[in-house]
């Protein structure tokens, strides 16, 4: 008898601190969701050529627990409430496509004028957002991105070219022209790292000012702090020479920035990195192990996601190449072809420095 | 006397065969690379494996019991989520203060689980499984899409700096502290008895739930500590940080020969074990294995030792059998 109600009570506990653990998170949706719901009918009604007030523009994050993520989040809410619309942020559990899909699926079935996605892979996605296109919503992607046919535009927060020219002229920099350099990655198949790397080694293939730099090797930290830390770890020990590393992945430019400095390495460091996570670390003298470093702005990144999305839902804007708009303070943009793909691309890469770390360091 | 030859005393001892492993991996390694068995490199195989290297005890310890524990990396994330917050929220930067708390936190997510399994007669990859999303899910809440890192714990990451001693002394103390317990002291050997024979433990007058709910408090335990480690040592907190990593130490209480089945282990094949995978993690970029074949070896080099392990226990077991008969 005893034991039957101590196992009531342990089970009346677990189901109660899994209310209690989940309560808070599962009230955020639901929030969301019940304006977007009544939106969605009014928008329907109001034709399609209805003005930004009654739509309801989506935005689909990578995954919760992301700093990044949350910036990006913010940019787009104020873009679209300066202008009148409502917004509903989704952010999956975790980052995989899967839980995407069902995120993008209740976002169809509450009717939403406008979904941006941030994608978790490239073609997964594909069916689920074919059929967004289908019931008239209108789909564009962010950050990165998904395959292009089932998307109207991609916002690209910098161009491959672009990054891999700023990434290539710092590592010229930093080694003096000349000498060894390695990469340290994230994993083997992010499709981001893969591009920017590709142009960087193309670069090097054919700007003859790179020839006397010598790429040692790619080493993958698969975005976790311990691996990148090995790798970086052996990077130094299998070569001596090195000069300068460049990590273009903002885990593993961190984990590499804690052990050049806790070695005193003479290693420079430079790639894309937050600037909340490096401040530590960036510095011009030689106590510090990354003199510069390179991000874009998350947060215009996301307002500028925010005024596609609002140029797409009003008609001002198709997607085709040669639409031109205008996104608020950010000013002009024009929707640019690359490699047979509609984009539009926020800017050069942003430098942090020792004179500006200090000021960016608070913001993201 | 008769003398023994090298394979019997191999299998009278399930450690020599796994330092057997461990020299015959160091030679391969340092011939490919002779800068592996550098002074600073095996430095940094203990503090890069610092983590695995605690929780392997406490998961000794609930495998002992023929349990195991697979919410230990949500526990360590939500433990070090805690403390990394409040130094990002200038709360609290007293390290001490801080180990304290991570502790704490560990202790008592241990303990649930402990009481559960040992009370609700639970069974302990199910009940662990729950919380691990829980854990694992408040990390997620409480970090409110927030990191915490580089200056947000500068002062406190000097304690787990490549080169501070920390958390050496941390690991050392806790090898010999869990070498007695298990050795020495009535708590580890009713450990063993009610892992070896549940029923025989009870009627001889163990309480069996009491060692239960201890050893997973101990789990716990370690297992915030780890979480407080891992802020130190990687200067950040995220709340998805060591994800997927109760495998690795899983995978070194296996190596070091502690059985699934419970009642078999030592602390000494642990602390084996779990060198191996230090030592392999450490390894294979360093002697030039591409990126892609990492995991596949890693996998291979497990299951072959395991294997040896298994072989070696059964004609362990054999020899034992023809000496009784004799």
């Amino acid at each position: 008898m005893k034991k039957k109600v101590l196992s009531v009570l342990l089970a009346t506990t677990v189901v109660a601190s899994l209310l209690a653990g989940c309560g808070s998170s599962a009230a955020a949706p639901a929030a969301d969701a019940a304006p977007a719901a009544d939106a969605a009918p009014a928008a329907d009604a109001a034709a399609p050529a209805a003005s930004s007030g009654g739509a309801t523009y989506a935005l689909v994050t990578k995954s919760a627990g992301n700093p990044f993520m949350e910036r990006m989040a913010s940019g787009f809410q104020e873009a679209v409430e300066a202008s009148g619309g409502t917004v509903v942020i989704q952010n999956p559990e975790a980052a995989t496509p899967d839980a995407q899909i069902s995120v993008v699926q209740s976002l169809i079935s509450q009717g939403v004028s406008s979904i941006a996605v941030d994608g978790n892979d490239a073609n997964a996605l594909t069916a689920v957002l074919t059929e967004a296109s289908n019931a008239g919503i209108k789909v564009l992607s962010l950050d990165s991105d998904v395959a292009p046919d089932t998307r109207a535009v991609y916002c690209n927060q910098a161009g491959v070219q672009q990054i891999g020219e700023t990434l290539m002229e710092a590592v010229y920099d930093l080694t003096g022209g000349e000498g060894d350099w390695a990469i340290l990655s994230a994993t083997s198949q992010a499709t981001n790292q893969n591009a920017w790397i590709d142009a960087m080694k193309k670069l090097m293939e054919s700007d003859s000012k790179y020839a006397k730099l010598n790429l040692v090797e790619v080493a993958y930290g698969d975005d976790e702090p311990q691996k990148s830390t090995d790798q970086t770890q052996a990077l130094l020990q299998n070569y001596p020479d090195l000069k300068v590393i460049c990590a273009p992945t903002t885990v593993g430019i961190a984990a590499a920035a804690k052990v050049l400095q806790d070695q005193k390495s003479s290693v420079k460091l430079t790639g894309l990195g937050l600037p909340s996570e490096m401040a530590e670390y960036i510095g011009d003298d030689d106590a510090h192990s990354c003199p510069y470093m390179y991000l874009w702005n998350p947060i215009d990144l996301g307002r500028l996601a925010g005024y596609t999305s609002i140029a797409l839902v009003d008609g001002s804007i198709t997607g085709a190449a040669g639409d031109k708009f205008t996104a608020g303070e950010l000013g002009d943009y024009t929707i640019e072809e690359i490699d047979g793909s509609t984009q539009i691309i926020l800017g050069p890469p942003f430098k942090f420095d020792p004179s500006n770390i200090d000021e960016w360091k608070s913001v993201y | 006397m008769k003398k023994r030859s090298i394979g019997q005393f191999l299998s009278e001892s399930r450690e020599a065969s796994l330092v057997i492993v461990l020299a015959v991996l160091l030679i391969v390694v340092g011939i490919i690379n002779p800068s592996f068995l550098s002074f600073t490199n095996i430095r940094q195989i203990f503090l890069n494996n610092t983590l695995t290297f605690l929780m392997a005890l406490g998961m000794l310890c609930v495998m002992l019991t023929a349990g195991i524990d697979i919410s230990i990396t949500s526990t360590l994330a939500f433990a070090g989520m805690s403390i990394g917050l409040l130094q990002k929220y200038n709360v609290i930067h007293n390290t001490f203060l801080l180990f304290v708390i991570g502790a704490g936190i560990g202790i008592i997510c241990g303990f649930l689980n402990g009481i559960i399994i040992a009370k609700g007669h639970v069974a302990p990859i199910i009940c662990t499984m729950g919380f691990m999303y829980i854990w694992r899910g408040m990390a997620y809440v409480i970090s409110n899409n927030n990191w915490a890192s580089g200056m947000d714990v500068a002062g406190f990451s000097d304690f787990g700096k490549d080169g501070a001693v920390g958390p050496y002394i941390i690991l050392i103390v806790a090898y010999a502290a869990f070498f007695i317990l298990m050795k020495w002291t009535r708590f580890g050997r009713r450990i063993y008895a009610v892992g070896s024979n549940t029923e025989a433990a009870r009627v001889s007058g163990i309480n069996v739930d009491r060692t239960l709910t201890g050893v997973y408090t101990i789990m716990g335990l370690l297992a915030g500590l780890a979480g407080v480690l891992s802020v130190s040592i990687y200067a950040s907190a995220q709340p998805n940080m060591q994800y997927g990593k109760e495998m690795d130490v899983i995978a070194a209480c296996v190596i070091g020969g502690v059985a699934m089945s419970g009642g078999r282990g030592s602390v000494a094949g642990t602390f084996l074990g779990a060198l191996i995978i230090g030592i392999i993690s450490k390894a294979l970029p360093m002697v030039n294995i591409p990126n892609f074949w990492q995991n596949l070896i890693k996998g291979v080099i497990i299951l072959a030792v395991v294997i040896l392990n298994v072989v070696t226990q059964r004609t362990m077991d054999r020899q034992n059998l023809l000496r009784r008969e004799m």
